[in-house]
């Protein structure tokens, strides 16, 4: 059985040469949780992107392969790409308060893309969508079907975004940051939403996020990434117990605690970010992109 | 909810004070024959210059005056009006079509069309838009299409500008990204999801437009070269008021206070609506 997401030594680069991938690989097998985790600016969201198809026009993917479920992205021509990538991902977006068309009612914003693309009937669509409302624990879908985007608050609209992105059965779901944008009383909530509805759909899901306390609760495997680059990749269990990386340990130091609220933070150390830079640079060193 | 969306409508005098005298001032054109008090071309030389109906030597039924052809000018800018609304309403909405459709086109594809239809829009702007219609007019001739066409083909950029710069913010929005995973097409994107956010600016400046016609096509009245029939228009009072300004103020003031007001009323008029359909502002 194929891999739900299996990237291969993906590399993209800026216009200027920049390296902003590197070579990364990963896989997220059917009904798996992988985290992608890292500081900002370390390429998380690029992976994401490049997975949607949706990267900026900058930048260019020069080296890799992305498979989904095992049909090679870059062998398919522009349409079957989009077809493959709309029945078979969605995306949890990081900001529920732009994901959602502001002049535009949720129903039909909702239902539009069963019945328009899937070609799903109206009815059906209608009763999908009321069936993933219920699962996100909204308890007047008649309201919030009516309502337009600016009449509910990020919860409800990031629950509406999470229905939404469940609603045609993706077999993955790319989750960018999903409760960063989010009121921390409301952050719990959507998370154990997210987890739940993944356990009951069995949809794959590669979480990005710069939070390791996230990373625990809802990921099987992690990857780490720094600079665009995979420093470490391991069980979360086994992470968190031996993290092996000097960065991956710096960075779960750095995490605060509950329990000792008035410990002072703690940056990662100069000495790992310098041995950080040292292996991007020898990474980088005599690369060439094998094609394009 | 639905209360408070209801006062806000009510608490807006601008629009109903835009609203009502854009109304007015219609229904007055439309119905021009049955409520002028007197024939907009009879001449009567007995009658000239009659003054405004509070001051002294007004005759009734001639309630703002005559010019020096004793012509009375309540009816003349009655029907000087048709031809005002009859320019306001289709030059502006063909320069609306053409500027908005290309505009949207640049605003969101980006990419070639975009420095194909903004390099036109510069070329067309660096022409001085009250010349450009003298000469389109002389030669497209005279003549209530030619003054019509010549409003559409100067003023289009205006709507072009504004709306391609709406759609290309549009085009960077999380929910057009979303339509683009979900396997919607460009076209359809730019339809169903960047369209309906640029409703609102499109009608703000229809009605902006319509002032701007009104304006246009009262100079080219003043210049003598809109309709080249013996119809009133608002323009050409102006032009003749001018002339009498000295012996028959009134001539001139009153035309111009009603062309004021009318511009005044489609800009106010266009604001007031985009707020009612922006469902976030409303």
């Amino acid at each position: 059985m194929s891999a739900c997401l299996d990237i291969h030594r993906l590399s993209a680069v800026l216009p200027n040469g920049q390296r902003v991938l590197r070579s990364v690989s990963l896989t997220v097998q059917p009904g798996e949780v992988r985290a992608l985790v890292g500081e900002s600016g370390a390429g998380k969201t690029m992976i994401g992107k490049a997975v949607l198809g949706v990267l900026p026009k900058s930048v260019r993917i020069v080296e890799g392969e992305m498979l989904i479920e095992g049909e090679d992205l870059g062998r398919l021509d522009a349409k079957a790409r989009r077809t493959l990538i709309g029945a078979r991902t969605a995306l949890i977006p990081q900001d529920p308060l732009t994901a959602l068309n502001p002049s535009r009612r949720i129903g039909p914003q909702m239902t539009d893309r069963l019945v328009r693309i899937l070609g799903w009937s109206a009815e059906r669509a209608d009763q999908r969508i009321r069936q993933l409302l219920d699962e996100v624990h909204i308890r007047d879908p008649e309201r919030v079907l009516k309502s337009y985007p600016h009449e509910l608050s990020g919860g409800m609209r990031q629950r509406v975004l999470i229905a939404a992105a469940f609603a045609a059965e993706p077999r993955l779901i790319v989750a960018d940051e999903p409760t960063t944008a989010l009121d921390v009383t409301v952050q719990k909530q959507i998370l154990r939403l997210i987890a739940q509805l993944q356990r009951d759909h069995g949809t794959a899901i590669l979480f990005v996020t710069h939070d390791l306390g996230v990373v625990a609760k809802i990921s099987q495997k992690v990857s780490v990434l720094y600079a665009g680059k995979v420093v470490e990749e391991a069980e979360t269990a086994q992470l968190f117990a031996a993290p092996q990386h000097p960065y991956t340990r710096a960075l779960i130091a750095a995490t605060p605690r509950y329990t000792d609220p008035f410990a002072s933070l703690r940056p990662v150390d100069e000495s790992v970010l310098a041995g950080l830079a040292a292996e991007i640079a020898a990474a980088d060193k005599g690369w060439r992109p094998s094609h394009g | 909810m639905d209360e408070a969306r209801i006062a806000r409508c009510g608490l807006s005098p601008r629009l109903w004070l835009a609203g009502g005298w854009l109304l007015l001032a219609l229904l007055a054109a439309i119905f021009a024959p049955l409520i002028a008090p007197q024939d907009p071309l009879a001449q009567d030389l007995m009658l000239e210059r009659l003054p405004p109906f509070w001051l002294d030597g007004a005759e009734p039924g001639y309630w703002l005056g005559t010019d020096s052809l004793g012509r009375d000018l309540l009816s003349r800018l009655i029907f000087g009006g048709r031809i005002a609304f009859i320019v306001a309403f289709a030059a502006a909405t063909s320069a609306c079509l053409l500027g908005s459709t290309l505009g949207l086109i640049a605003g969101y594809f980006g990419g070639w069309p975009d420095r194909i239809i903004s390099r036109i829009v510069d070329v067309w702007m660096a022409f001085p838009p009250v010349l450009f219609a003298i000469l389109l007019v002389a030669v497209l001739g005279t003549g209530l299409s030619s003054v019509i066409l010549a409003i559409a083909i100067i003023d289009w950029t205006r709507f072009c500008r504004v709306i391609r710069a709406e759609a290309m913010g549009q085009s960077r929005m999380d929910y057009v990204e979303n339509a683009r995973i979900a396997g919607y097409g460009r076209v359809g994107i730019m339809l169903r999801e960047v369209l309906p956010n640029v409703v609102p600016s499109i009608v703000a400046l229809l009605s902006l437009e319509m002032g701007i016609a009104v304006i246009v096509e009262a100079i080219l009245s003043f210049v003598n070269l809109s309709i080249s029939t013996d119809d009133p228009t608002w323009g050409s009072i102006i032009a003749e008021g001018r002339l009498s300004i000295h012996q028959a103020w009134w001539v001139l003031v009153f035309p111009l206070i009603t062309l004021i007001l009318t511009v005044l009323s489609f800009s106010q008029f266009g604001e007031a609506l985009k707020t009612r359909f922006d469902p976030v502002l409303r």
